[in-house]
């Protein structure tokens, strides 16, 4: 699974954070995505997926394998 | 066994429930009725990117048609839900098509306020679909003088839209400050003294009398003060109208838009998600947000009511607004009846606090400290004592000093 964000999309809800803490994370600033792994592990695809799908921006885009 | 879907309403509450009754198993056939000629789009965007014409409008597309595809609905755009008849399951489309359902998710949005008068002049404006933000760009393009009527979330974010594409903005609402409503009086303050800041005139605690017309188009906008102001181009911001006519003899309860149950369940076989729907929740009584975060989490939960998967829907409402170079963000409760307490102050441009009922933390909000907002939040899921939040200040009620 490749993993892509669009920060200039991302509204800060954070709402990936809580889903995926180990995959995504959020600029104190202006609460836009970062992205910690690009490439996660099998084990975090489930969540990677839900935080794909609850994204209020669609921000995150998902590359399956 | 559910075997026949029916969803009225094509954006992002309606997008929700189907994408969740695939994810968790469901096969059969979904119709969904949408009264826009658009596959579903995001409308944040819409009074800010897009009437600064910053994004195209392809960029608000919630899925790409691929996703779309794969979800296998059948898709009636730009077709009206006339009626709902509840006995024989049928939905009836203006067109005289009939939709028949055992499952119903209802999703129908809200409609724009209107004043009582001038809507007929050419040049006022109200906001809620793509053609209102294309209309809306186009006009203030053309225009000088610019009157926003209503200055909660719409208004102030067309206010500052408005004026950073250089025009002359005057901002009307007859409650004190911006934004008090939603927010309360600090917060505010805060609004009414960045508009100002940037140009905006904030004309707070005055009413619309009349817009005026010279030749079928606005000219000007007299207020409850008996001022009048000079005006190329209003928008209406005043609120919006849960979209429930077509639902008037369907025996459903309307009297907070669509009135669900804590399951998102309006009737046996049918759900409401999204701006259209309220649910009761056990501390807060009968609730319903126009937030777009909403949106997505009653559509699943809906969707999942209408599997059998019967979860209480208790969200921590979530919500944001960007103007001029303010990010604010919001969780939980955050209106005005309630006591505002400012935890972080960062000078000016950068604060955080907390809202608080019964002596709890119920709401959250950052200004600039987006990050520190997730950190409240956790406050208001616990519903924390207020005496137990670190470097809280005395509740604010003004932004001096």
């Amino acid at each position: 699974m490749k993993v892509f964000v669009h920060k200039d999309k991302c509204v800060g809800a954070g709402q990936c954070m809580v889903a995926a803490p180990e995959v995504f994370d959020q600029n104190p600033e202006d609460g836009v995505v970062i992205l910690l792994q690009a490439n996660p592990l099998p084990e975090l695809h489930a969540n990677v997926r839900e935080a794909a799908w609850l994204c209020p921006a669609v921000a995150i885009e998902i590359e399956s394998d | 066994m559910l075997s026949q879907v029916v969803v009225v309403g094509g954006s992002a509450a309606g997008l929700s429930a189907v994408e969740t009754l695939r994810r968790e198993g469901y096969d059969g056939p979904i119709a969904l009725i949408g009264d826009e000629v658009h596959l579903p789009y995001d409308r944040p965007p819409l009074s800010k990117q897009i009437l600064k014409g910053v994004w195209e409008s392809t960029r608000l597309a919630l899925r790409p048609s691929s996703a779309l595809n794969a979800l296998e609905v059948e898709w009636l755009l730009n077709r009206r839900a006339e009626s709902l008849d509840m006995q024989q399951r049928v939905v009836r489309l203006s067109n005289g098509c009939e939709c028949q359902f055992d499952g119903l998710i209802i999703a129908t949005g809200v409609t724009p306020r209107r004043l009582a008068a001038g809507h007929e002049l050419a040049n006022v404006h109200t906001l809620r679909s793509l053609e209102d933000a294309a209309k809306l760009r186009e006009g203030l393009l053309n225009s000088r003088s610019v009157v926003i009527v209503g200055a909660g979330f719409l208004g102030a974010e067309v206010a500052a839209a408005a004026r950073e594409m250089g025009r002359d903005v005057v901002l009307v609402d007859p409650l004190a400050a911006p934004m008090v409503r939603q927010l309360g009086a600090y917060v505010g303050s805060r609004f009414a003294d960045l508009h100002r800041e940037k140009g905006v005139s904030v004309r707070c605690g005055v009413g619309v009398q009349a817009m005026l017309g010279r030749n079928g188009t606005v000219s000007e906008v007299v207020l409850s003060d008996g001022s009048a102001v000079p005006a190329d181009l209003v928008l209406v911001a005043i609120g919006s109208v849960p979209a429930t006519d077509w639902l008037a003899g369907s025996g459903l309860p309307l009297t907070n838009g669509v009135d669900c149950d804590e399951f998102c369940q309006a009737a046996p076989g049918v759900v409401a998600a999204g701006d259209v729907a309220s649910w009761l929740d056990p501390e807060l009584g009968r609730v319903r947000v126009e937030h777009r975060m909403n949106a997505t989490e009653q559509g699943i939960a809906a969707a999942r009511t209408l599997l059998g998967r019967r979860e209480p829907f208790r969200p921590v409402p979530y919500f944001w607004s960007d103007q001029f170079t303010i990010k604010l963000q919001a969780y939980g409760s955050t209106g005005a009846d309630l006591r505002f307490h400012p935890v972080q102050v960062d000078g000016k441009n950068r604060f955080s606090g907390v809202y608080e009922s019964s002596g709890r933390v119920v709401g959250a909000l950052a200004w600039n400290m987006a990050k520190e907002a997730r950190t409240l939040r956790t406050l208001v899921v616990e519903r924390a004592p207020i005496d137990s939040v670190a470097g809280i200040h005395p509740p604010q009620v003004s932004a001096t000093g």
